[in-house]
């Protein structure tokens, strides 16, 4: 009975140590998404990008030149615009603990502003072998739909197990 | 029967309420038009300013409100660059459109921009509106 006890409690233990480390503070990811309003406004369009996958003075430009955003036009009323630039620059990657985001904002020089998120060193570096013409399928178009292929990536994870690329197959390193 | 009663009353007061909602929105929307100095509203006039295509000078293309809204309002889009999913703008596909009054002028002033290259005046505002609607 005790031994049956025990067995369960260290379960118990080790399963919520592995949900502790996958979503918390220092799990391989970036920090999820928790404002609505954000989700609201920019999901309608495209993947709800983490404020973690870009440093602060990036959301902060890429916040004043909505009327131009990539070629679309994405201007908000002036209070939610404000109230968004506000969280994505609060919890922007330079702002994070999260190991992801840590290592994104090492890999972009300190001069640099960049606005496109797979233009970061370390993003475009670990994209380097996905296979030629596999953003093509009409599910993918660009390396911009992070959750084409990551399949945990609203989580925040973007870890190789969650990958699966459409018209390719999940991904074995 | 006095379920089928009530199943009825229930259906046709929801199918009221969502009438009102949604000629609430464009009728409160129109007003503020008229009082921003438009005058009468035309469908006719709606429609041929949502058919025209206008040249975006930086990409040399020509652009018109059915590049991404498509052809037929009654039937989903697709936008011309990310391929996202429009739903159709037409209130007898989609009771859910035009009822908010925020959300169609965010609209308005993007898709105006994007479209013409400049803002819409009330008058063509309250015209689109006319025109959709109609639909």
């Amino acid at each position: 009975m005790k031994v049956k006890t025990l067995v369960k409690v260290v379960t118990g233990t080790l399963l919520l140590s592995g949900s502790l480390v996958a979503n918390g503070d220092g799990g391989g990811g970036v920090a999820p998404v928790n404002n609505e309003l954000y989700v609201e406004e920019c999901g309608t369009c495209h993947f709800v990008y983490q404020p973690g996958l870009l440093p602060e003075r990036s959301w902060r430009k890429l916040m004043a030149g909505l009327e131009d955003h990539f070629g679309e036009n994405a201007e908000l009323d002036e209070v939610d615009r404000q109230k968004i630039e506000g969280y994505l620059s609060g919890n922007a990657g330079d702002h994070s603990s999260y190991k992801r985001s840590k290592k994104l904002m090492r890999s972009i020089r300190s001069g640099d502003t960049p606005l496109r998120i797979t233009e970061i060193p370390y993003l475009a570096k670990e994209h380097r072998e996905v296979p030629k013409g596999a953003l093509k399928h009409e599910k993918i178009r660009s390396l911009s739909n992070c959750d084409a292929c990551h399949r945990t990536a609203s989580k925040g994870n973007f870890g190789e197990r969650g990958i699966d690329i459409p018209g390719y197959g999940k991904w074995d390193d | 029967m006095r379920n089928v009663f009530l199943i009825t009353t229930t259906l046709a007061f929801g199918l009221l309420i969502n009438l009102e909602a949604h000629a609430g929105a464009v009728d409160s929307l129109q007003l503020e038009y008229q009082s921003q100095g438009a005058g009468s509203f035309s469908a006719t006039s709606g429609e041929q300013m949502w058919k025209r295509r206008y040249l975006h000078k930086k990409s040399g293309k020509q652009r018109s409100c059915q590049t991404c809204h498509g052809k037929e309002l009654t039937r989903s889009g697709k936008h011309a660059r990310t391929g996202k999913v429009i739903e159709p703008l037409a209130v007898s596909a989609n009771s859910e459109r035009l009822t908010d009054i925020k959300f169609m002028k965010k609209w308005f002033k993007r898709n105006c921009k994007w479209t013409i290259g400049r803002e819409c005046s009330a008058q063509e505002k309250g015209d689109f509106l006319e025109y959709l609607k109609g639909l």
